[in-house]
């Protein structure tokens, strides 16, 4: 299944086109977070261009999904700054995080249970003021044509998979500049993980949408992104391209041949 | 028979009063799990609200038009309200919220003391009356000098909280507000995700209950003639009976516990005694909380995650 996807995976994908030039679309600088008296975050510095997919890998427990909720002020952070586009968003309220077209596809999925795909997809698209409902719509139902069938039903009857899918359009529906994906691939037949994976890169390709995903899956989300970073203990202990972290053996030790 | 449909009128009108009562319970435990125990006085003032509201019409500006009186009663009524439980919310819950869980309850029986004395203070202790109103009846039936009777006001009573019911329906199924209001419900954190404003939709929710609760209060006030400081109290714990019975959480579940509570009220008194009416009320709340404590219409406990 792994030797599968080297075909279609850009190997060593350029350097994102402006790069130096334009500030990062986001910007983490020594965030701390806490979880009542027990510290997640211990000071994180992390960069997302736009236009970049950007992946972010560590074990269990390494603080990986405290950082992205942190990043929309849930937790918020408590030493250290979140700029986004220019702007420190540090002390702003989720609801307004989210309204500059940030949009999170959350660790455990949290779908509405007792809203209709429909109605859970209608949530999504609040953030970009329901212009564009029909049009995207029809466009996830492109890309998740299962979630087309289940248009009527209760999302907490479908299955780990659907709400997956569901996960991702509810977010996608925002029109977001930048999306954030906490374990897209958590739960999902290899077949169906490697779907999302590909709309991950399609979209990034075609929309130049900004990615910033954190994943389990070690191998697949470094063959995808443009730069990774791996998180210890609430630490970044490394960075680089994704060809470069996943060529470095320590890399292949912790996170690829032990670990799966 | 005749005394079975006269009851069953009856049973219904009050059940009226009691199911929108009974929705600004559910609505409130639905978004922050916790049981607001002034809503019952919140409603006894929108019954003074009104009282106040009638008379001023009244002898202040002699308007005689009880079409007019009433709908201009209960629009102020209902924005007054409205007022009072944003306010109560913002000073007395929101401050607490995060907080162990019985904080914002005890906040709220403090609440719940205050208004009543309040009112009790500002109103004085007695019945306040206002002048007889709709006093017409149809007679339906009539056997052996017996007669079933609806009043005017009764067809008012119940054309009103239907009316108001599918209005409501259609906010919080149909709208982009009532979507935000159910995602709050199922995952704050998640609606937050999502741009919707926690907070306000958690005030809004407020504001909604007690404006059906307010025209509850204003149909009592019509119904019964008069109200005073303490007429919050079992009310407002009888809609919380019927919220229970229905299934507290449900919309519907509120509407139809309700009903049933009005209707088992008034077939008591009727039928056994009036004096143990309340007895019967609260008794369902027991065994419901025993047998089946989801109530009729509530969803069980557990969902697919």
């Amino acid at each position: 299944m792994i030797a599968t996807t080297g075909a279609t995976s850009p190997a060593t994908p350029a350097a994102p086109a402006a790069a130096p030039v334009r500030p990062p679309l986001l910007k983490v600088e020594g965030v701390t977070a806490f979880y009542g008296n027990i510290i997640a975050l211990k000071g994180v510095d992390i960069e997302v261009n736009e236009g970049e997919i950007v992946t972010l890998i560590g074990a269990n427990g390494a603080g990986k999904s405290t950082l992205m909720m942190t990043i929309c002020g849930a937790p918020r952070a408590r030493d250290g700054r979140v700029i986004y586009d220019g702007q420190d968003i540090t002390r702003l309220p989720t609801h307004e995080i989210m309204r500059m077209r940030i949009a999170q596809s959350p660790e455990g999925r949290r779908i509405f249970p007792r809203m209709s795909v429909y109605e859970n997809l209608q949530m999504g698209a609040a953030l970009d003021g329901g212009a564009h409902f029909q049009e995207d719509l029809a466009a996830m139902f492109e890309l998740f044509p299962r979630l087309k069938e289940r248009v009527s039903q209760r999302g907490g009857t479908l299955s780990g998979g659907e709400q997956q899918m569901l996960s991702i359009a509810r977010a996608l529906m925002g029109r977001p500049r930048l999306l954030l994906l906490d374990e897209p691939s958590l739960g999902l037949a290899p077949l169906v993980a490697r779907q999302i994976f590909d709309v991950i890169r399609a979209l990034n390709a075609e929309r130049g949408l900004t990615v910033f995903l954190v994943e389990q899956n070690a191998f697949h989300a470094l063959k995808l992104a443009h730069r990774g970073y791996v998180m210890v203990n609430g630490l970044v202990t490394m960075s680089g391209t994704g060809a470069d972290l996943l060529a470095r053996p320590e890399v292949r030790a912790a996170y690829l041949e032990g670990g799966r | 028979m005749e005394v079975f449909v006269q009851q069953l009128i009856n049973g219904l009108t009050l059940g009226s009063i009691y199911g929108l009562i009974a929705i600004g319970y559910t609505m409130v435990f639905g978004i922050i799990g916790m049981v607001n125990f002034s809503h019952g006085d919140v409603f006894m003032v929108s019954a003074f609200t009104g009282l106040i509201c009638i008379l001023m019409l009244t002898t202040v500006l002699g308007m005689s038009s009880i079409f007019l009186i009433l709908v201009i009663t209960l629009v102020v009524a209902m924005i007054f309200t409205g007022l009072v439980s944003w306010t109560i919310e913002r000073v007395a819950y929101r401050p607490l919220r995060g907080s162990f869980r019985l904080a914002p309850m005890i906040s709220a029986i403090g609440m719940s003391i205050f208004l009543s004395n309040f009112v009790q203070v500002t109103q004085g202790p007695r019945n306040k009356p206002i002048p007889p109103m709709v006093t017409d009846v149809f007679v339906i039936m009539e056997r052996d000098g017996y007669q079933v009777t609806l009043a005017y006001k009764q067809v008012i009573i119940m054309a009103v909280t239907a009316g108001l019911l599918l209005v409501f329906w259609w906010l919080v199924q149909k709208t982009p507000l009532g979507r935000a209001q159910r995602a709050c419900e199922q995952d704050r954190k998640m609606a937050a995700l999502l741009g919707v404003n926690v907070d306000r939709t958690i005030s809004l929710t407020f504001v909604i209950g007690a404006a059906l609760a307010a025209v509850a209060g204003v149909m009592f006030l019509m119904y019964y003639g008069v109200v005073n400081f303490a007429d919050g109290f079992v009310p407002g714990v009888k809609a919380f009976t019927a919220a229970v019975l229905g299934g507290i959480g449900s919309l519907p579940g509120a509407v139809l516990g309700g009903l049933l509570i009005g209707l088992i009220e008034t077939f008591w008194s009727a039928y056994f005694s009036i004096e143990y009416k309340d007895v019967a009320a609260f008794s369902i709340l027991v065994v419901v909380l025993i047998f089946m404590p989801q109530g009729l219409l509530g969803r069980p406990e557990v969902e697919k995650v």
